[in-house]
C-alpha cells in the first residue's frame, strides 16, 4: 500500500517545483478550494474597481448637484444621491479605493513590524524576549478599539494616521504569532549546525528562519486586510477615521446614512453592503490560502479524513498498479 | 502548578501598573483643552467678568505636573478605591461607571452565551460532515458572520423593520427589576449582533480543532471498540477539542468590549461604551482613564483564569 501510495506524490512534487511557490499556489486554490477561488476572484475585482475608480465612477466622488438632493434610484443616478446630491454608486466606487489603500498598507505596516519584532523576539530569547512580551501582555491586555480610538483623537483624522494606527497596532498584536512560529523553527538541527559552522545571527534569521515561516506570515497578511478594512470602517462609523468628504464606506454609512435612514435606507444599505462583500472575499480567500500553506490542516488519516470521491480513487490507483 | 499560578500573579500588578501608566498619560495628549470648553461654557453667564482660568485648573488638579497627578491618581485608587471625579460635572466616576456597568455587562455576557449556544454545535456537525454540502454552507456562513460589521447590522435593524411592519426597538432602557422579559427581549437583539462576530470565529475553531481530535488515535480506537457514533464525538472528540475553543472565546473578550461601544451607539443603550464616548468628546481625561483601566484589569484576570481553565481542562497539561 505505502509503496504504491508513495509514487504519484513524488512525481506532483516534481512538478511543483518547476512551477514556482507563487503560481503553483494559486494552481492548487483554484483545484482544491471553490469558496478560496470565489474570495480572489472578489479581491481581483475589488482591486481593480479602487485602481480604475476614476473611469469607472460616472461621477466624481465630491460632485454637488444640489437639485438632485437625496434623489431616488433612477436610470440617471444608479443608486440615488445624499443629501448634497453625490452620486451614491460613483463614491461607493472611490470607496473600494479607500478601503483597499487602508487595508493594504496598515496591513503591510503590520506585517512588516510584526516580522521583524516576532524575528528578533523569538529568535534572541532571554532578557529581550521577556521584555518585549511583557509589553505586548499590557498591549493586549488594554481593549484595542478603546485605544485605537484614544489615539485617533489624539492625531486627528487623516488617511496616512489611521495606517500608522491601524498598522502600529496590529503589528504589536500579531507578533506573537511569528515569535511562537520562530521558537518552533529555531529548535531545528539546522539552525544549529549553521550556528555551529559560524553564521551570524543576521544571516540565520534571513536565510534560514524568515523562509521557513513564510506561512504564518502570509497568512496573517490576508486575514489583517479584511480586518484592517473593518477597523477603518469602525473608527470612520464614529467619526474617528478618515477626514470629511472622503468616500469610506464606514463614514458613509454613519454621516449620509443613518442620518437619513428613515428617508433613505439605500444609503446605509449599500455602503456596508460593500464593506460586508469585501471582507467577506478576503477572508475566504485567506482561509483557502490557510488551508492549503497550513499543515496542521491538510489531510491526516482516520475515518473522517477521506472523503469517499479521494478514497475511491485512491482504491483505484491501486488496483490499477496490481 | 501551584508555582505557576503564583507567577501569573505576581505579573498581575506589574501588568496592571504599566497599563495604568499608558490610560493615563494617552488621554493627555488629546488636543483640546477640558478647561478651555468649560470656559466655553460658562461664559455666557459670566457675562463681562474675567474668568479666573487658574483657579478652575486648581481646583481640577490640573495645575501641577502630570507625574503628580497621576500620583494623586493612585493613591485615590489605592487609599480610597475611588477613581476620582470627572472634570465636567464634578461626578464620581466610580459610582458613574457601577451604575453603567450592569448594562454593558449583560449586553457582553449574553452576546458570549448566544455565540457559544450557536457555535459550538454547528461547529461540531460542520467538522462530521467535512467536505460535504452543509459542511460548506455553514463554513461559508461563519466567515460571513465574521466579516458582516456589526454597525451595519444594527443599523439595518434599526432601519427596515420600521420602514416594513413599523416596529423599532425600546429606546428607554428597561429595568430588569421592573419586567425581566422585557429587559432580557430588550438585550436579545444587540446581544445577537454583539455575537456575530465572536459565534463565526468559534464556529471554525471547533471545526478545526474537531477535525483534528477525530484523527486521533483513541478516536480509532473508540470506533475499533464499537462505540457508538454520538459517544465517541461527544465524550472522545469533543471533549478535547473544546480547549483551543476555550482560549478563543477569552481571546474574543476585548473584541466584546470594543464592539459594545459601537452597539451601545446604535441601539441607545447606556453603557460603558456610551460613556466612554461621551466622555472622549468632552476631553473628560479621568473617565477615560478610569473606563480603560476597568476594562484592562478586567481582561487580564479573565486570560489568567483562561489560561488556568487549560489544567482543569485537560489533565494532561501541568504548569511548571
Amino acid at each position: 500500500m505505502t509503496t504504491y501510495g508513495e509514487a504519484p506524490v513524488v512525481k506532483k512534487r516534481v512538478e511543483k517545483k518547476r512551477r514556482g511557490f507563487f503560481s503553483d499556489l494559486i494552481v492548487r486554490l483554484i483545484k482544491e478550494k471553490p469558496l478560496g477561488t470565489f474570495g480572489l476572484v472578489v479581491v481581483i475585482l475589488l482591486l481593480f474597481t479602487g485602481i480604475f475608480a476614476q473611469w469607472l465612477a460616472p461621477y466624481g466622488m465630491n460632485e454637488i448637484h444640489l437639485i438632485d438632493r437625496l434623489h431616488a434610484p433612477s436610470s440617471q443616478y444608479l443608486l440615488g444621491t445624499d443629501q448634497l446630491g453625490r452620486d451614491l454608486l460613483s463614491r461607493l466606487i472611490y470607496g473600494a479605493r479607500v478601503s483597499m489603500i487602508i487595508g493594504l498598507c496598515a496591513t503591510a505596516l503590520s506585517t512588516g513590524i510584526s516580522t521583524v519584532l516576532g524575528i528578533i523576539s523569538g529568535f534572541a530569547g532571554g532578557k529581550v524576549d521577556l521584555f518585549w512580551q511583557r509589553f505586548v501582555d499590557v498591549w493586549m491586555s488594554m481593549p484595542s478599539f478603546l485605544v485605537l480610538m484614544t489615539v485617533m483623537s489624539i492625531i486627528g483624522n487623516g488617511m496616512f494616521q489611521i495606517i500608522m494606527v491601524i498598522g502600529i497596532s496590529g503589528g504589536i498584536n500579531s507578533s506573537r504569532v511569528i515569535r511562537s512560529a520562530v521558537i518552533a523553527i529555531k529548535s531545528n538541527m539546522y539552525v544549529q549546525s549553521s550556528e555551529a559552522i559560524g553564521c551570524s545571527p543576521a544571516r540565520i534569521m534571513m536565510r534560514h528562519i524568515l523562509p521557513n515561516i513564510m506561512a504564518p506570515i502570509i497568512i496573517n497578511f490576508t486575514i489583517g486586510i479584511g480586518g484592517a478594512i473593518m477597523q477603518e470602517a469602525g473608527l470612520s462609523f464614529l467619526g474617528l477615521g478618515v477626514p470629511p468628504g472622503v468616500p469610506s464606506w464606514g463614514s458613509m454609512l454613519s454621516n449620509e446614512g443613518r442620518q437619513y435612514m428613515e428617508a433613505k435606507p439605500q444609503l446605509a444599505l449599500w455602503p456596508g453592503f460593500c464593506l460586508t462583500l469585501a471582507v467577506y472575499g478576503i477572508n475566504m480567500f485567506g482561509d483557502g490560502l490557510r488551508d492549503l500553506l497550513d499543515p496542521r490542516l491538510r489531510g491526516g488519516i482516520g475515518r473522517y479524513s477521506l472523503s469517499e470521491k479521494r478514497l475511491k480513487q485512491l482504491k483505484e490507483s491501486v488496483a490499477k498498479k496490481q | 502548578m501551584g508555582a505557576y499560578v503564583v507567577r501569573r500573579l505576581l505579573w498581575i500588578p506589574v501588568t496592571v501598573i504599566l497599563v495604568s501608566m499608558v490610560v493615563f498619560l494617552l488621554v493627555r495628549f488629546i488636543p483640546g483643552n477640558v478647561v478651555d470648553l468649560i470656559i466655553a461654557e460658562i461664559q455666557p453667564s459670566a457675562g463681562t467678568a474675567v474668568i479666573d482660568r487658574a483657579a478652575i485648573e486648581h481646583e481640577l488638579g490640573l495645575d501641577v505636573p502630570v507625574y503628580v497627578q497621576y500620583g494623586r491618581w493612585v493613591r485615590d485608587i489605592v487609599t480610597k478605591g475611588s477613581l476620582g471625579y470627572s472634570l465636567n460635572g464634578h461626578r464620581d466616576i466610580a459610582s458613574e461607571i457601577g451604575h453603567r456597568l450592569p448594562v454593558t455587562l449583560e449586553l457582553g455576557v449574553m452576546g458570549l452565551i448566544i455565540g457559544i449556544i450557536i457555535s459550538i454545535p454547528v461547529g461540531v456537525y460542520a467538522a462530521i460532515r467535512q467536505d460535504t454540502i452543509p459542511d460548506y454552507i455553514l463554513r461559508s456562513l461563519a466567515i460571513l458572520l465574521i466579516s458582516v460589521p456589526a454597525f451595519w447590522i444594527g443599523t439595518m435593524i434599526m432601519i427596515y423593520p420600521s420602514i416594513w411592519w413599523g416596529w423599532s426597538p425600546p429606546m428607554e432602557l428597561i429595568q430588569f427589576g421592573k419586567d425581566p422579559l422585557g429587559n432580557i427581549g430588550m438585550f436579545l437583539l444587540p446581544a445577537i449582533v454583539l455575537g456575530t462576530g465572536l459565534t463565526g470565529t468559534s464556529m471554525r475553531m471547533t471545526r478545526a480543532m474537531m477535525l483534528e481530535t477525530l484523527r486521533q488515535d483513541y478516536t480509532r480506537t473508540a470506533w475499533a471498540k464499537g462505540l457508538s457514533e454520538r459517544v465517541i464525538v461527544i465524550r472522545h472528540a469533543m471533549k478535547n477539542a473544546l480547549i483551543p475553543v476555550v482560549t478563543i472565546i477569552g481571546m474574543q473578550l476585548p473584541m466584546i468590549i470594543g464592539g459594545s461601544v459601537i452597539i451601545e451607539q446604535i441601539f441607545v443603550l447606556p453603557g460603558i461604551g456610551r460613556l466612554l464616548l461621551e466622555a472622549l468628546n468632552q476631553r473628560d481625561y479621568p473617565i477615560v482613564s478610569g473606563i480603560n483601566l476597568v476594562f484592562a484589569t478586567f481582561v487580564i484576570i479573565v486570560n489568567l483564569l483562561v489560561d488556568l481553565t487549560y489544567g482543569w481542562l485537560d489533565p494532561r497539561i501541568h504548569y511548571q
